[in-house]
């Protein structure tokens, strides 16, 4: 049983206008001891992947299909009360900037003790000694417990919000970009602290950026995501190594990489398409260095390459 | 630590609240320096024509205790304002000309409990209710309250405030008979300390309150419902839904709360507006309060007591402001 | 603007407009004088007086048609004034900032705090009653509404590039606020203008109850004013009141649909998401706080992708 299998999922935004598919079939799954990462440009459908799994996107986003398994129970049949018990129990969630998800007026004892008091049988003062021991986990003193978030750095903020997500100590972790808003040298310290963590208490991560160097170094495994398509996935050095979609491959190209010497960075030609009306057959097809004709026509299917290697693209099947 | 922490807090929380008391000074003095001002720029010299008008009904005394609460005198204008605003200081607002030879204060005085309990008890529970609809309204998009509650409040709220006052007294006053036609209280009663007293009070009191509810309660309804709607996109929502908190804990001590925040302020903002369509309100039901007094100011061209009455007004609203700062201080720990 | 007719709100807000603009401009030369004494006094409404009389004997109709042109034109003449001085207090207070900003934002705090009715009052009571008077005690008791707005969103535009643009390249403050500031204020300034003449309207009307118009004139307040006065409540004559309070009613009632309609084009997350409605409808899925989901059982199902054997931690 995987820790969590997302089969074909798709998550549709039902609008006036017309249905904006926004994730469109995506399928992965993630082990246990896996640091698994989406990566993708902004549009991608990457953030509405994981917001998905656990059901927080809101009107006129709609799940229109397939199934979200996480430890083997479907996310997307349960009702609104059991995915109640379910949340940050089994799965918990670090979100984009730090200021924004911690709430302005509340301390952040409560809002670190209120979600133990929730799911647990706890008294409010075994709660407190908890919250206070998860601060020192995060490297926060504890003293600073009832401070309220504006009285916080940023990344002060952003480790109390880690220190939330493991209050339950959960067995997977999804970070949706969670160092973007903070500078580089305290994104390196959140995220040696996380690897950190992770070896000592043991769950998995989800990890989500645009940042593909820092994916490459932070992750097990890679999926990468293309207009809400997922069109290749592997462990991360195969990517690195050997990207198969001209997608990967034109992003990889597109960041300065340290270790090989390329003479110029590449970009990919052409923006993203528009969701409300996807191209036919591939979505890639319309920016693809080497599209052909059946590309226009036919949408390409996962498939594996080798091992856990898989990609999406009609050039890997001719073979 | 966490106590020197904690006293530094409440420091700044202080300091905002009088930083606040330091802006209604100055708009108190403003308003009493506005009130000394108006007559005198006016076009035509209203101040010897308001004195004309008077010469020969008022007593010479009640002349010179008019003229000295208003300043008015040959001396320089910045000694006429100094002697006014050492009038006005001391609390001495001059004679009333209707109600002569009572003072300004005393008849003032007597109106002002009943403003002050049927504005008061009318606001507080037309802002608490609607604030509770708007949170409910936003909470649920898709339910009957937020698809047919906005276009019915808007509706109600677009009619004047006394006009909704006339209909009402019309049809549960005058043709169902339910309720008294006016006044604060039964004629044969005396004001005392009793059931019999206090029943005919609400009794009396039910209408009008129940008016300024029903024209107000859209207001805060729809500014609540909409902040609410903006808050329920934030983050901090997602998140507190991620956690497997409870609905109702997420609607109110998440959402609620912070909605709440720009709605006080507005809420402070709009009182001196509802003050006056309550205002307009007691005149309907010949409610003995301020707003009866100022028609009958009006009527009487009484330019004592309607200065005396924008002052007391004024100043009530600025209190109130003050208390609603504050709430504020209280509720939002950034001002701290 | 394409949007705001897009609007049902916003059209049913402009056709009720439109049709008391016409009820202002034509309607009083298709009713006889409504000052005329033309029947019993407070005669209920009859085939010869469709609205009655009032407490003078004029026929309720005639006075309510006319009534509407003074208190329309009151009520945008003032929606305008409290817009115009509102934008160069508001722009001049947001783009100089500093001890401009100070200074202005403090005169408009204290008389946005101000209770307005009183105030109208103490200065009405000095000068002589009528529609001017009213419409400047308006503008004077109102216009910090407008400003307050228009300051804030001129903050906002004052830091964006187009304007630190202009500024840097030296252009003249005046050249600025006209070409760069106001132009790009065009939605707030037409939401304040509504919103002033909604409040306009209201105080109107109830400044003139209160005896503080020219009583010898026909407008809605005025004739509120007569309503009150000749104890048309005591009396039961409820043909006297109604019709002007539904009058004034309509008017705010088109005045806050507009505004509404423009609040949801400048914040989309207040318009209801009707498609997503009807789909869930559609589905019978009842929408609560969790994704909704729905799954459509007869999407071809893609061929199972083939499980990784999972990879041990690195």
């Amino acid at each position: 049983m995987s820790l969590l299998e997302v089969s074909n999922l798709r998550i549709d935004y039902i609008t006036e206008a017309g249905d904006v598919s926004a994730v469109d079939g995506v399928s992965f799954h993630v082990e246990e001891n896996q640091i698994f990462g989406l990566a993708g440009e902004s549009g991608s459908g990457k953030s509405t992947v994981v917001q998905g799994i656990l059901r927080l996107l809101r009107p006129p986003a709609a799940i229109t299909g397939g199934s979200v398994k996480l430890l083997g129970k479907d996310l997307l049949a349960l009702s609104e009360d059991e995915l109640r018990r379910v949340r940050w129990r089994d799965a918990s969630l670090v979100f984009q900037s730090a200021m924004n998800a911690l709430n302005p007026v509340l301390r952040i004892s409560e809002q670190l003790t209120d979600v133990m008091l929730a799911h647990d049988a706890l008294s409010p003062p075994a709660a407190r000694e908890r919250a206070e021991e998860l601060l020192a986990l995060v490297g926060i003193d504890p003293g600073r417990l009832d401070s309220y978030p504006h009285e916080l750095s940023g990344g002060m903020r952003q480790r109390v919000v880690i220190a939330i997500a493991l209050a339950l100590r959960p067995k997977l972790l999804i970070m949706d970009e969670p160092t973007t808003a903070l500078d580089v040298v305290v994104q390196k310290e959140i995220l040696a602290q996380i690897a950190e963590l992770r070896q000592r208490l043991g769950f998995s991560v989800l990890f989500i950026t645009h940042d593909l160097g820092l994916m490459l170094e932070f992750c097990t495994h890679i999926g990468v995501m293309y207009a809400g398509k997922l069109v290749e996935v592997a462990e991360a050095a195969q990517i690195y190594r050997e990207p198969r979609h001209p997608y990967t491959q034109g992003l990889l190209a597109s960041f300065p990489d340290a270790v090989a010497d390329q003479a110029e960075l590449e970009g990919i030609p052409g923006s993203p398409p528009d969701l409300l009306h996807p191209p036919p057959g591939c979505r890639f097809h319309p920016r693809c260095l080497h599209v052909q004709k059946r590309c226009h026509a036919e949408l390409p299917q996962l498939f594996t390459l080798s091992g856990s290697h898989r990609a999406a693209c009609h050039l890997l099947s001719q073979v | 630590m966490n106590l020197s922490r904690a006293s530094s807090k409440l420091k700044s929380g202080l300091k905002f609240v009088l930083r606040r008391l330091g802006f209604y000074l100055m708009a108190a003095w403003a308003s009493i320096t506005l009130a000394f001002l108006i007559p005198r720029l006016m076009p035509g010299d209203p101040a010897s024509a308001m004195f004309a008008r008077f010469k020969g009904q008022l007593k010479p005394e009640a002349m010179d205790a008019l003229r000295q609460a208003f300043g008015f005198s040959d001396a320089p204008l910045h000694q006429q304002y100094l002697s006014y605003l050492g009038h006005v200081l001391r609390g001495d607002l001059g004679i009333s000309i209707s109600h002569f030879p009572a003072s300004v204060n005393t008849v003032i005085g007597g109106a002002l409990f009943w403003t002050l309990l049927l504005a008061g008890v009318s606001v507080v529970l037309s802002f608490g209710i609607g604030t509770a609809l708007g949170v409910i309204s936003a909470w649920r998009r898709d339910g009957k309250l937020d698809r047919f509650a906005p276009p019915a409040l808007i509706f109600l709220g677009a009619f004047p405030y006394f006009w909704l006052a006339m209909l009402a007294l019309f049809l549960f006053g005058f043709e169902l008979g339910w309720f008294p036609l006016g006044h604060a209280y039964a004629d044969h009663l005396t004001p005392e300390f009793s059931w019999a007293f206090i029943g005919s009070v609400l009794k009396h009191a039910i209408l009008p309150a129940v008016t300024i509810v029903v024209a107000t309660l859209g207001g805060w309804m729809l500014s609540m419902r909409n902040t609410m709607i903006s808050v329920l996109g934030e983050d901090y929502i997602s998140l507190a839904q991620a956690k497997g908190l409870l609905s109702r804990r997420v609607m109110w001590i998440y959402a609620a709360r912070n909605a709440l925040l720009p709605n006080v302020t507005g809420f402070g903002m709009a009182l001196g507006f509802v003050l006056s369509g309550s205002l307009l309100t007691e005149i309907i039901f010949s409610y003995p309060g301020q707003g009866y007094l100022l028609i009958q100011a009006v009527r009487s061209l009484d330019y004592p007591l309607i200065q005396g009455l924008f002052l007391t007004i004024t100043l009530a609203v600025l209190g109130a402001n003050w208390l609603v700062d504050i709430a504020y201080a209280w509720l939002d720990p950034r001002t701290r | 603007m394409k949007g705001l007719f897009a609007s049902r709100q916003a059209l049913a807000g402009l056709a009720l407009l439109a049709l008391f603009a016409l009820v202002a401009l034509f309607g009083p030369y298709l009713v006889q004088d409504p000052t005329a004494f033309v029947g019993v006094p407070l005669e209920p409404p009859s085939g010869a007086h469709w609205l009655g009389t009032n407490g003078q004997g004029q026929d309720v109709l005639a006075q309510t048609i006319a009534g509407a042109r003074m208190s329309l034109l009151v009520g945008f003449a003032v929606g305008f004034g409290v817009v115009a001085i509102g934008a160069v207090v508001g722009t001049a207070a947001g783009f100089f900032g500093g001890l401009i900003d100070d200074g202005l934002s403090l005169l408009i705090n204290v008389f946005l705090i101000m209770p307005g009715l009183p105030l109208m009052v103490v200065i009405a009571a000095y000068l002589p009653p009528g529609p001017v008077t009213i419409a400047w005690v308006l503008i004077f008791t109102g216009w910090a509404w407008g400003a307050r707005v228009i300051r804030s969103q001129t903050l906002a535009l004052r830091n964006k590039d187009f304007v630190s643009a202009a500024i840097v390249t030296g252009e003249h403050p005046l050249r600025i606020i006209l070409w760069e500031i106001l132009p790009n204020q065009s939605g707030l300034l037409v939401s304040s203008f509504i919103g002033a003449t909604l409040y306009a309207i209201g105080a109107q009307v109830g400044l003139e109850f209160l005896g503080l118009g020219d009583v010898s004139q026909v407008t809605w307040g005025t004739n509120l004013y007569w309503a009150s006065n000749d104890a048309a409540l005591l009396t039961g004559s409820w043909w006297t009141f109604v019709p002007t309070g539904l009058c004034v009613a309509l008017v705010g009632l088109a005045l806050g649909l507009l505004n509404n309609a423009i609040d949801e084009l400048s914040n989309p997350r207040l318009k209801r998401e009707t498609a997503y409605e009807r789909r869930l409808r559609a589905a019978g899925v009842k929408p609560g706080t969790a994704t909704a989901v729905l799954l459509e059982r007869n999407v071809p199902v893609v061929p199972a992708i083939d499980a990784a054997e999972p990879v041990g931690g690195e």
